[in-house]
């Protein structure tokens, strides 16, 4: 396929790890955080740790959207969709998700509840028309790649006038998540961030450079093949060589410094800033997350149908919080692989192909210190 | 979940939708969040939507840098 076949090719991607391994300086350490799942993804995928000299740690980072949605807000949607006048619509991976008590909206569905999984918020529209006489509730999950999508169906649906139709809004954004990550101090030790690509298609690079700047890391915004992952750790390495704390972009053909005006204008016209929210593995992270704006309360499903917001704990044998946070890998979870399996998750990691333990279940289970 | 991926627009419709090929697969997305989409651009897909265009002079640019660096090792 064009545009992606190109960016995985073997030869050029060994002759790449080689020149990295010339670049580093073998006295020291290079921590690299990849923030994005898709990055995990990749590097898990491709090996491409087997393929970096030692002295390179990637560190999985919190960019999984499924995996840092709190069991309190799955919970949520799931009394929602218990509600016998509701049709709960969300994006597959989402129904995976364990909640309290061993629940999932795939395992509520089972109950009774009417769960249907949309490819796009276009049919979750196309679901409010067609059923008048019920409640259609959008649970919205995302960085900001999936939340113009989800303006977009806002806008439409005040347009329309769609009175049944609501959006349960847990849109997160990414540079805060990376700066209250920085700002934990000793908790993780990092030396740059592998920066997320389709965000960036839509926010631009330039929200990053107070990120860089404020705690002096280098951040390189790459894309999510396996040679964009290579060739972003070999500008990293630059970076740290030479002692810069730039943001830096190897994912140009898609990623502009202002990103893509459009989305950010429809975003700014339906969603407004959370004060704070919480992540899973990040407890609340100030301004983080939207929320409708006051302008569609009417399409606010939080205020539609007064759900309250609770704390609820992680499984006590999940380590999804500590892998979340940079601190441990999965292979470091007792339960991984054994109770915890993609088909039958115990934790949030490993739910999405994205989620560190999914990724590492599926390619690195037998690599010791594969990638986390 | 975040993953999107590169397809062209072979077909531009009413209403800020278009026709795109994924690998020999055609499929129905909104280019709504796009400005002046063209048939033959290459656009991110996500979620149904188009959300941000792919400039062949970039891939090409990264292309050559790769290759460069992958060449370096016999330098
Ligand atoms: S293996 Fe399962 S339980 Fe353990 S950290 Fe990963 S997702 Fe959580």
């Amino acid at each position: 396929m064009k545009y992606v076949d190109e960016f995985r090719r073997g030869d050029i991607a060994r002759g790449m790890a080689a020149q990295i391994s010339r670049l580093v300086d073998p006295a020291r350490e290079y921590r690299l955080m990849e923030f994005c799942g898709g990055h995990t993804h990749a590097i898990a995928r491709y090996g491409l740790t087997g393929l970096l000299p030692d002295n390179i740690r990637l560190i999985h980072g919190p960019g999984c959207p499924v995996c840092v949605l709190p069991i309190g807000r799955v919970d949520s949607a799931i009394e929602l969709a218990l509600r016998p006048d509701v049709i709960l619509c969300s994006y597959g991976d989402t129904l995976r998700v364990p909640a309290s008590n061993k629940m999932s909206l795939y395992q509520a569905r089972a109950k009774g509840a009417d769960v249907r999984m949309v490819y796009s918020t276009n049919d979750a529209l196309q679901i409010a028309r067609d059923n008048p006489h019920k409640q259609v509730v959008f649970f919205a999950i995302g960085f900001e790649t999936t939340t113009p999508p989800t303006a977009l169906a806002l806008i439409q649906a005040r347009q329309e006038k769609l009175a049944n139709f609501s959006v349960f809004c847990n849109h997160v954004l990414t540079p805060p998540a990376m700066r209250h990550l920085l700002a934990a101090g000793d908790a993780v030790q990092l030396d740059g961030f592998i920066g997320p690509s389709h965000v960036s298609t839509v926010i631009g690079s330039a929200p990053y450079a107070a990120v860089a700047e404020e705690f002096a890391k280098p951040v390189v915004i790459a894309g999510f093949e396996p040679l964009d992952v290579l060739q972003a750790v070999a500008m990293l390495v630059e970076q740290i060589n030479q002692g810069r704390t730039e943001v830096e972009t190897q994912f140009s053909r898609a990623v502009t410094h202002e990103g893509n005006q459009k989305a950010r204008e429809r975003v700014a016209q339906t969603m407004t800033l959370r004060d704070s929210f919480e992540w899973r593995g990040l407890g609340q992270v100030p301004h983080s997350a939207l929320a409708i704006h006051p302008d569609f309360a009417e399409f606010d499903a939080e205020l539609r149908f007064a759900l309250p917001y609770r704390h609820v704990p992680d499984h006590k044998a999940c380590e999804c919080g500590a892998i979340l946070r940079g601190q441990k890998q999965p292979q470091d979870c007792k339960v991984f692989g054994i109770v915890c399996t993609p088909d039958n998750p115990l934790g949030s990691c490993m739910v999405s192909s994205e989620g560190a333990c999914a990724a590492h279940y599926h390619y690195g289970r037998f690599v010791q210190g594969a990638t986390a | 979940m975040c993953l999107a991926m590169p397809v062209r627009i072979s077909q531009l419709l009413p209403e800020e939708m278009a026709v795109v090929d994924m690998d020999g697969v055609s499929r129905e997305v909104s280019v709504a969040l796009i400005d002046a989409p063209q048939e033959g651009d290459y656009v991110i897909l996500h979620v149904g939507y188009a959300i941000g265009k792919l400039d062949a002079e970039e891939a090409a640019r990264t292309l050559a840098l790769m290759d460069q660096l992958a060449a370096g090792e016999q330098a």
